[in-house]
């Protein structure tokens, strides 16, 4: 069983696996995720957002990672097929399309692997079924998704409306803003995903191209120190599959009825996944330090926001304070579960709150109203869609509008 | 705080991508904050490309398509001729004090656009990039370099030292890249026998275009944004 441990006033779950302290075949010692973060020198590197995502599942002990590209994530599973290639990773190969590729990664983590895999956009959503079906499974499964444009007309360039259908999958969805989030969340989002009270799969998202293809300065733990195995002793479940209760799939009739069995058998499941989500705060609070991050939340006039969306604000911040408007910042990390506490008490002030999206249908807007009282506060918007650039100086300019002040249009520049 | 914007439009294959990547990896090495990405469609070779770095004095978190640049590097004259670039016209946004540089042996501006330039105080280098690059690094495909050289020696923006380590991070070392951008660095390093003399030629064109820009800077009373 896993133990909680002290650290820095901090209470995180540590590994206590069997292959604790010992090497791998590649020479790297198989630590605590405690160790890797915080008792490890972390070093400044200077990658793109791609190289990252390398970096992270070096360091990982993944069993079986599978392929299939789709902008802007190519890049990533190609430098995960390199590690295959140096020994890091177990089982590497590319599937037909991605939902053969979620398809076969549950079949590996039905088999006890520790699995990851990456997809963005279009693919996310080919691959759509197979999400709530790893979350009903219980399957600790990550998918590392670089949110790109999923409609028509086409576009390969960052945008965030997949997250909105990742929402009700049953999967733990985490928002990196920066490479540094994309390569702390890759590694704790296994941790997380993987206790016994939680294990539920992940979805690790970013924002394509604005991380996947940005050069930024990261820190990286040291490449000696790998993450302990995936245990598949810890999983609460037997291994689901059509033979083994309690959900024989296709063995047990009444499942697959509309009666009252088959009501009580997936109400009582479902509620028993989102529980697994509830449960997975407490995991997450100390790893992430907080489900939030929060910056002068005692403003009156504060932003809400996930992945680039939050840098553009901190830019648009800058720029205000210039001017004399002082704004506050609420990051949000984890998007699943969400933060609903922790939002009501960073806004207990606020008299407007904007919330800056890089999509058509403004869902954050939309989650961040349904938990808030008084939420006439919550000005949906700025946005853009389809790949668009939000220029901090269009948050500036909509955030000035609705205060009445007076502003230069853009296009006046 | 103090920031310069770099701007590059250019053609799918000509490097802007790689140039904006060794701009703010030199400004890394120079310890300076930088952040550059890249900007383009599910396109091929010729097709418009662009990419941003931006160089601070402290922590950057911009990123996206570059709005208001303080430099803009045209890579290719058919970015004003035919319009090859996402923004309309190509100087959209530059800001006052700035600077264009672009690749070509003519003036390429009309008569509306050396005004409204003027008026923002943007100073014009029309800079022959591809003929330096075939005659120093003896490829067009050193073009990016022959800007970035001509961009150092305007701006003093990151180092030749600094730059020198950048490119061998970029050229010496294996690189994973996309599909196209795989397909062109074999291209570049078949053209030479070693890769040192690769290294080598692209440092050769830097440091020429680094020389033409220092001169020419210095017939002009430039007022640019400093790191």
């Amino acid at each position: 069983m896993n133990k909680q441990v002290d650290l820095k006033n901090k209470r995180i779950i540590a590994s206590n696996h069997v292959a604790l302290g010992t090497k791998n075949k590649k020479g790297q010692t198989y630590s605590d995720i405690n160790d890797i973060f915080y008792n490890s020198e972390q070093t400044p590197n200077f990658l793109t957002g791609s190289e990252v995502i390398r970096e992270a599942v070096k360091r990982a002990s993944v069993g079986t990672s599978v392929a299939y590209p789709i902008t802007p994530q190519s890049e990533a599973a190609a430098l995960i097929g390199e590690l295959y290639a140096e020994g890091y990773v177990d089982e590497y190969f590319r599937g037909e399309s991605e939902f053969a590729v979620m398809g076969q990664c549950a079949g590996a983590a039905f088999g006890g692997h520790r699995v990851m895999t990456t997809t963005a956009g279009p693919g996310t959503l080919r691959a759509m079924e197979n999400f709530p079906m790893w979350a009903g499974s219980r399957l600790p499964i990550e998918v590392v998704v670089t949110c790109r444009g999923i409609n028509s007309p086409l576009s390969i360039q960052p945008d965030t409306l997949e997250m909105y259908y990742l929402l009700e999958t049953g999967m733990m969805v985490w928002h990196a803003e920066t490479a540094q989030d994309l390569y702390d969340f890759i590694l704790k989002g296994f941790i997380v995903a993987e206790q016994p009270d939680v294990h539920i799969p992940i979805a690790v998202c970013c924002d394509g191209f604005f991380v996947t293809h940005t050069k930024d300065t990261v820190d990286l733990s040291p490449v000696e120190k790998c993450l302990t195995p995936y245990d598949p002793y810890k999983a609460p479940v037997p291994c689901m599959d059509m033979e083994t209760v309690p959900i024989r799939m296709m063995r047990d009739p009444f499942v697959m009825k509309s009666n009252y069995i088959s009501y009580a058998t997936h109400a009582s499941w479902q509620q028993e996944v989102k529980a697994a989500m509830e449960r997975s705060r407490k995991h997450t609070i100390p790893l992430l330090d907080g489900l939030i991050d929060e910056e002068n939340t005692d403003r009156e006039i504060l932003i809400i926001g996930s992945g680039t969306a939050v840098s553009q604000s901190r830019e648009a911040i800058r720029l205000l304070e210039e001017e004399g408007v002082k704004v506050g910042l609420i990051k949000i990390k984890t998007i699943r579960p969400f933060p609903t506490e922790e939002i009501r008490e960073a806004t207990k002030n606020a008299k407007h709150i904007f919330v800056p999206e890089f999509n058509v249908a403004g869902w954050l807007a939309r989650e961040v109203k349904a938990i808030l009282p008084n939420n006439e506060r919550v000005y949906v918007g700025p946005h853009v869609a389809g790949g668009m650039t939000m220029p901090s100086e269009v948050i500036v300019e909509q955030i000035k509008k609705h205060l009445g002040m007076k502003t230069v249009p853009m296009v006046a520049r | 705080m103090s920031r310069m914007n770099i701007r590059i439009s250019g053609l799918g294959g000509q490097g802007a991508v790689t140039a904006a990547h060794l701009l703010a990896m030199a400004a890394n090495n120079d310890k300076k904050f930088s952040i550059s990405n890249p900007f383009f469609g599910a396109e091929k070779r010729g097709a418009p490309a662009e990419s941003y770095c931006r160089i601070g004095s402290e922590r950057i978190y911009d990123r996206g398509e570059l709005v208001f640049p303080d430099v803009i590097m045209v890579f290719h004259p058919q970015v004003i001729t035919m319009q090859k670039s996402y923004t309309a016209p190509f100087y959209s946004g530059v800001k006052e004090n700035g600077l264009v540089i672009i690749n070509t042996s003519a003036d390429l501006l009309s008569d509306e656009d050396h005004k409204i330039l003027e008026d923002l105080n943007v100073a014009v280098l029309n800079h022959d990039a591809t003929k330096l690059a075939l005659e120093v690094g003896k490829t067009e495909l050193s073009t990016n370099m022959a800007m970035i050289g001509a961009c150092m020696g305007v701006t003093n923006i990151v180092s030749l030292k600094a730059m020198e380590v950048a490119l061998q991070d970029r050229f010496g070392k294996k690189y994973v890249a996309s599909g196209g951008t795989a397909t062109l660095d074999e291209a570049i390093k078949k053209k030479y026998a070693k890769k040192e003399q690769l290294l080598k030629a692209n440092m050769d064109t830097i440091i020429k275009g680094h020389e033409i820009g220092k001169e020419w800077a210095k017939t002009k009373d430039l007022q640019l944004v400093e790191v």
